[in-house]
C-alpha cells in the first residue's frame, strides 16, 4: 500500500522526548496528590513503553512507582470487519488490582479517540477503576469520538494524509517523534 | 497477515505462517477465558451455527463457548431433532441456515468431504469440526498450541501417534500441521489400522509400541473408536489394551519429561491406563487451549475483507 514514506519533519528528538514525559510525570503527581492509589496501564504497542518509563520518572520524583499493565484493544476495535487482515493482538497484562485506582491509560500518539474508546470498553471488562485519566506523549488531532487527554507532551497539528511516528529506543534505532509523509 | 482462504477445512495445505498466526493470536485470546469478565465484543453481530452430524461434547461446547466469549451469537443444530431425520440433503439444510444470515457454519459430518463440498457453495465461513477419517483441523492446532506452550517449539520436536490411525481424522490433520511446522511424528498401532503407503506422507511407522515412545517428546493417544469399527481389525479390545495401551510401565520406557495427550474422550483402561490419565493435566489443559484456538479461528476468519484472497 505505501511507497516508502518520507520523513517530513523531526517533532521531538531524544531530549525533547524526554523533558515532556518529565513535565506529565510531574503534572499527573500534582493531579493525583502523589502517587497513592496510582495505577499506568500502556496500550500496546507504543504506549507500554511510555508507560514505562513514566512510572520510573515518578519513582525519581516521588520515591514510590506506580504498578504499571499493558493492554491489548484489538478484540475491542470497531474496525476488524473492514481490515484488510486482522492484526495479531499482543498481550494484555495486569496483573494488579484495578479496582478504586487512580488509572492513568497512557498511549504514544493520540489520533481519532477511537483507540481510547477501545480502552475504555476494555478497562471496564477488568474492574471498576475510581477514575481514569488519559496521558500521549503526542496530540495529532483529527478526533473522531468526544475523547480528550488529560496530559499531553506535544500538540501537533497535522493533516490527515501524514503519519506520526514516535520511535523509541525500546524498539531499537534512533528515538525521535518524526512526521512522516507518503 | 492473514488466512488465505475463507473457510477452515483442513491442516492440508496451510503454510507455516497461517499456522504460526493461528496459534499467536490463540495466545492472547486463552487470557479471555481467565478473567472474571469471561467476554470480548469481537464478533459482535455475527452469527455462528454449530452444524452437528455426529456427537459431541468437547469440540460442540467449545466452538459454543469460542463464539459466545467474542460476544457472537451461537445457534447449535443437532441434527437428530432437525429437519434432518425428515430427509433434507446437507446442501439444503445448509443453504436454509445460510438464508437467515449466518456468518460461520462449524460442520462436523461422517462424510470425509462435507465441509469442503458446502464451502464452494455458501458464502458463509466453513469450519471442519470433523469429517470423517479425513481431518479435524482446530483438534490438530489445539494440540500444536499445547505441545509449543508446554515444549516452547515445534521445530524439531519428536511425536508418537498411536492408535488407530487409518480411521483417526486427529491424526491425519496433526500429522499434516506436525510435518509443516518441523516436527518428526512416528505412528503406532496394530497393522491392520496403519494405511498402507502412509510412509509417502513423511512418517515414520512402527508397530511395537516400546520402541515407539522411546526418546518421543509427546505421546498422542488415539481413541479406539469403537462405533467405527465394523471389520473386526483387531482381536479384542483386552489385547489391544496390551499391545498399544498406555499404562505406567510402557511410559517407563518414554523421557520422564515427556508429554502425554488425548484428544478425548477417553476409553480408560483401553487405549489410556487410568493412573496414566490422571497423572497427566496435560489432557485438560488441550481442552482449555482448545476454546482459544477455535476464538482465533473464528476471530481470523470473519474479520477482514479477504480481498488477498
Amino acid at each position: 500500500m505505501t511507497m516508502n514514506p518520507k520523513e517530513k519533519a523531526l517533532i521531538l528528538d531524544k531530549a525533547g522526548i524526554d523533558r515532556a514525559l518529565t513535565r506529565i510525570a510531574h503534572e499527573i503527581l500534582e493531579k493525583n496528590k502523589g502517587a497513592k492509589e496510582l495505577v499506568l496501564v500502556g496500550i500496546q504497542r507504543g504506549g507500554v513503553h511510555i508507560a514505562k518509563r513514566l512510572a520510573a520518572k515518578i519513582r525519581q520524583i516521588e520515591g514510590v512507582e506506580p504498578p504499571v499493565g499493558s493492554l491489548d484493544i484489538t478484540m475491542y476495535r470497531d474496525d476488524l470487519a473492514t481490515r484488510k487482515s486482522q492484526p495479531v493482538p499482543q498481550a494484555t497484562d495486569i496483573t494488579f488490582d484495578i479496582q478504586g485506582k487512580m488509572m492513568v491509560l497512557v498511549d504514544d500518539v493520540i489520533f481519532t479517540g477511537r483507540t481510547i474508546r477501545a480502552a475504555l470498553n476494555s478497562i471496564m471488562d477488568y474492574g471498576r477503576p475510581h477514575r481514569i485519566q488519559l496521558a500521549v506523549l503526542v496530540d495529532r488531532g483529527h478526533r473522531e469520538l468526544p475523547i480528550r487527554a488529560d496530559f499531553v507532551g506535544k500538540n501537533l497539528p497535522t493533516s490527515a494524509k501524514e503519519k506520526v511516528e514516535v520511535m523509541l529506543a525500546e524498539d531499537g534505532g534512533e528515538e525521535k517523534v518524526v512526521i512522516l509523509e507518503e | 497477515m492473514s488466512l488465505s482462504s475463507k473457510d477452515l477445512l483442513g491442516m492440508k495445505g496451510m503454510t507455516a505462517e497461517e499456522i504460526n498466526l493461528i496459534l499467536d493470536t490463540a495466545a492472547t485470546f486463552k487470557d479471555v477465558s481467565e478473567r472474571d469478565i469471561k467476554k470480548v465484543p469481537t464478533l459482535r453481530g455475527k452469527t455462528v451455527i454449530n452444524l452437528f452430524y455426529e456427537a459431541s461434547t468437547r469440540t460442540r461446547t467449545s466452538f459454543e463457548l469460542a463464539g459466545k466469549r467474542l460476544s457472537a451469537d451461537v445457534i447449535n443444530i443437532t441434527t437428530s431433532t432437525s429437519s434432518v431425520v425428515k430427509g433434507e440433503t446437507l446442501l439444503d439444510t445448509a443453504r436454509n441456515i445460510e438464508a437467515m444470515k449466518c456468518n460461520i457454519i462449524i460442520i462436523r459430518h461422517p462424510c470425509s468431504g462435507a465441509p469442503e463440498f458446502l464451502s464452494t457453495r455458501l458464502k458463509s465461513a466453513v469450519i471442519n469440526a470433523g469429517d470423517g477419517f479425513h481431518e479435524h483441523p482446530t483438534q490438530a492446532l489445539l494440540d500444536m498450541f499445547t505441545m509449543r506452550e508446554k515444549l516452547g517449539r515445534l521445530d524439531g520436536l519428536t511425536v508418537a501417534i498411536v492408535g488407530d490411525i487409518a480411521h483417526s481424522r486427529v491424526a491425519r490433520s496433526n500429522i499434516y500441521g506436525l510435518l509443516t511446522m518441523g516436527a518428526k511424528v512416528r505412528v503406532c498401532g496394530p497393522a491392520t489400522m496403519i494405511p498402507c503407503g502412509i510412509e509417502n506422507m513423511g512418517v515414520e511407522v512402527n508397530f511395537n509400541m516400546d520402541r515407539v515412545v522411546e526418546g518421543a517428546d509427546v505421546i498422542m493417544m488415539l481413541r479406539l473408536q469403537v462405533e467405527r469399527q465394523v471389520a473386526g481389525l483387531f482381536p479384542g479390545v483386552r489385547e489391544y489394551a496390551r499391545f498399544y495401551g498406555l499404562n505406567q510401565a510402557r511410559l517407563a520406557c518414554a523421557a520422564k519429561n515427556v508429554l502425554v495427550m488425548h484428544p478425548g474422550p477417553m476409553n480408560r483402561g483401553v487405549e489410556i491406563a487410568s493412573d496414566v490419565a490422571d497423572g497427566t493435566p496435560v489432557i485438560l489443559d488441550q481442552v482449555t487451549n482448545g476454546v482459544a484456538i477455535r476464538m482465533a479461528v473464528m476471530f481470523l476468519l470473519t474479520g477482514g475483507t479477504k480481498a488477498e484472497a
